[in-house]
């Protein structure tokens, strides 16, 4: 018995949803009165999962995995499973992670609930809660499978630390070459924070007018250190990247803080970014529904109220560094 | 070239989402269900295939006689025949393996679905349905080329995407980006018309069990009043002090 958990990184470097799915992992495997083995891909220094809860680290290096490839990596995490014995597997809501866990579950014959949000409910009955209906309600879900795979939700659980060994063990996965996808090119803005690592996301909508006037908006984001974003409309009109939609049917944002400015708010765009914690909103009107959404907000215009945010918010910087 | 598109039938997405019996099920009181989006970029992309490339475009959904209108929508848009296995979609798992004997049964090439349905956003079916097949399977998937057997694809990565190689038979998670929004088609009078004469074959469910069962649901906690400043000197001391974000 084991709980598996599954840790993403990028250059060497473990992501912030590793820490966190370890941190969960731990949670469970303290439920269930177990181990936490996290298995890694070309991964980083694996003592800072220790920091999280990892007894063990199963390495696996091989410049053959550096292209991601779902079912290589699927393969990699279900042979990690059997071989542990693990009765859980957590994996993430990354693109890689959503992309390769229904491979997991086909492979280990395992029942897969994703976006959980918690610890589970009880674990006999085996019960997680999720969000379901694009963040609009929770569903309590039975797995009832041997085996269960959680897809954690971000930045649901957090971080938690709870210091173990972290025993780094070499591991060398016993699974044949798949080269049915092959990767040609990958095309990916290295210096930009992307929506779905950001703790803070800053939005534009079709109030901005204009793709002349995203200027202050890349300045605040700069300054923050966060993504930018869009609603769909902009994206359609093509003032913004396709990539930068947000909402129900663009990506989910579950950033620490979200700033929606020039958005009024409609219920496709509430549900996909509602998983924010806090949210601020930017809009001329009072009567915007984005504001029955929000935590703070300052009614007024963007093109006032932008560039000073941004100002005032360099100058706090340049204290609080 | 044999295409098969999943088609999910969701609540729209302006739909109040209230559940019934005690908090056990979802209250389709005064909801209109329509083709889930991700599925309907799918089902568009697929429409290009048959008229530019021959292709014979099949639709298929399980589920319960209420999805027939929705069955019947993308018969409108343009697909070919319809397909309807009779029982209730109640998890992923069971739901994959009903549509890959479907997949398996008719001989399908290319098997279209959505990288997630926007009801219980599973983000697992079309994935669980190429490895039970064992077809090639690309996710979050915004451009789709075929020739012959062979396949392009871009799918969308976190911060960026990827282009990708692969082959027939192959099974794709579609988003906005198969085709424009400015591409969907509302059927018309005509295809409306069409639609009536098209074939939906309603067949008998494979056994599969379900691996996971919804037991309960809740809605989130009501939310406080928005807290309205009019500087922003006081927006940035309330994100650090009391919000702690910044
Ligand atoms: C099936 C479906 C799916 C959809 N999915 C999504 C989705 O995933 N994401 C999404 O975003 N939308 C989605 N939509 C669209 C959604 O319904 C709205 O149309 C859209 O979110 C509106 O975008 P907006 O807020 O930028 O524009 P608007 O609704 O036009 O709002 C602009 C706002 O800017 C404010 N404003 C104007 N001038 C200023 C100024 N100078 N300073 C400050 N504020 C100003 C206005 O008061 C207004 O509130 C979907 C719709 C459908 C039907
Ligand atoms: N009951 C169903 N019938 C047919 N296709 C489905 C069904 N449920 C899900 N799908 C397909 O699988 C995709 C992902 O759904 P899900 O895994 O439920 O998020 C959808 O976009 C559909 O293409």
């Amino acid at each position: 018995m084991s709980v598996l958990v599954y840790t993403e990184s990028e250059n060497n470097t473990y992501k912030k949803v590793a820490f966190e799915a370890v941190s969960y992992a731990k949670g469970i495997a303290e439920m269930l009165g177990t181990l936490v083995t996290a298995v890694a891909v070309n991964g980083g220094d694996s003592s800072q999962l220790g920091k999280y809860g990892a007894d063990k680290v199963l390495e696996v290096s091989n410049e053959a995995y550096n292209k991601f490839n779902a079912e290589t990596y699927a393969s990699i995490v279900a042979e990690a499973a059997k071989q542990e014995s693990a009765n859980v597997v957590v994996l993430t809501s990354s693109a890689n992670s959503k992309f390769m866990a229904p491979l997991v579950a086909v492979n280990l014959e395992a029942g897969y609930v994703a976006n959980v949000t918690e610890l589970p409910e009880s674990t006999s009955p085996f019960k997680v809660t999720h969000s379901v209906f694009t963040n609009k309600a929770f569903a309590s879900t039975e797995i009832k499978t041997d085996v269960k795979i959680i897809g954690l939700a971000k930045n649901a659980y957090g971080l938690k630390e709870n210091q173990a060994a972290a025993a780094a063990e070499t591991y060398t996965p016993n699974i044949s070459e798949n080269n049915g996808v092959e990767v040609v090119s990958v095309d990916k803005a290295t210096d930009k924070v992307t929506i779905a690592d950001a703790e803070i996301v800053v939005s534009g909508g079709r109030g901005l007018k204009g793709p002349e006037n995203w200027g202050m908006i890349e300045e605040l984001a700069e300054t923050l250190g966060a993504a930018t974003a869009c609603s769909k409309p902009v994206s359609d009109m093509g003032w913004r990247p396709h990539s930068e939609h947000v909402g129900q049917t663009g990506k989910p944002v579950a950033s620490n803080l979200y700033i929606a400015i020039g958005i009024s708010g409609a219920i496709q765009h509430l549900a996909g970014i509602n998983a924010s914690k806090v949210k601020v909103v930017i809009n001329t009107d009072e009567e915007a529904p984005f504001f029955k959404a929000a935590d703070y907000g300052i009614v007024g215009d963007a093109f006032e109220f932008v560039p000073q945010l941004n100002e005032k918010l360099k100058a706090f910087k340049a204290q609080n560094a | 070239m044999k295409i098969l598109v999943c088609i999910s039938h969701v609540p729209d997405t302006t739909s109040k989402i209230n559940f019934t019996d005690g908090d056990t099920k979802f209250d389709t009181n005064g909801v209109q269900f329509v083709i889930n989006p991700n599925d309907e970029f799918g089902l568009t992309r697929a429409m290009w295939f048959k008229e530019k490339q021959g292709a014979q475009v099949h639709v298929v959904n399980v589920g319960g006689p209420e999805t027939e209108p929705t069955l019947r929508k993308a018969l409108a848009i343009g697909a070919d025949e319809a397909i309807r296995i009779n029982t209730p979609a109640t998890d992923g798992f069971s739901v994959a393996k009903q549509l890959a004997a479907v997949v398996k049964e008719g001989g399908y090439d290319l098997v279209i679905g959505g990288r997630e349905s926007i009801d219980y956003n599973g983000g697992m079916v079309p994935g669980m349905v190429a490895k039970i097949i064992g077809a090639n399977f690309v996710n979050t998937c915004i451009s789709l080329e075929i020739e012959g057997t062979d396949a392009t694809a871009i799918r969308e990565i976190d911060g960026g995407k990827e282009t990708v190689k692969t082959a027939l038979p192959l099974v794709v998670g579609g988003q906005k980006g198969l085709v424009e929004e400015s591409d969907l088609r509302i059927p018309n009078m005509r295809g409306i018309m069409q639609a009536r004469s098209k074939p939906l074959t309603v067949k008998d469910p494979v056994d599969a069990n379900a691996e996971t069962t919804a037991v309960s649901f809740k809605k989130p906690a009501p939310k406080g009043a928005v807290k309205l400043v009019d500087n922003v000197d006081d927006l940035i001391d309330l994100l650090h002090n009391e919000a702690k974000v910044i």
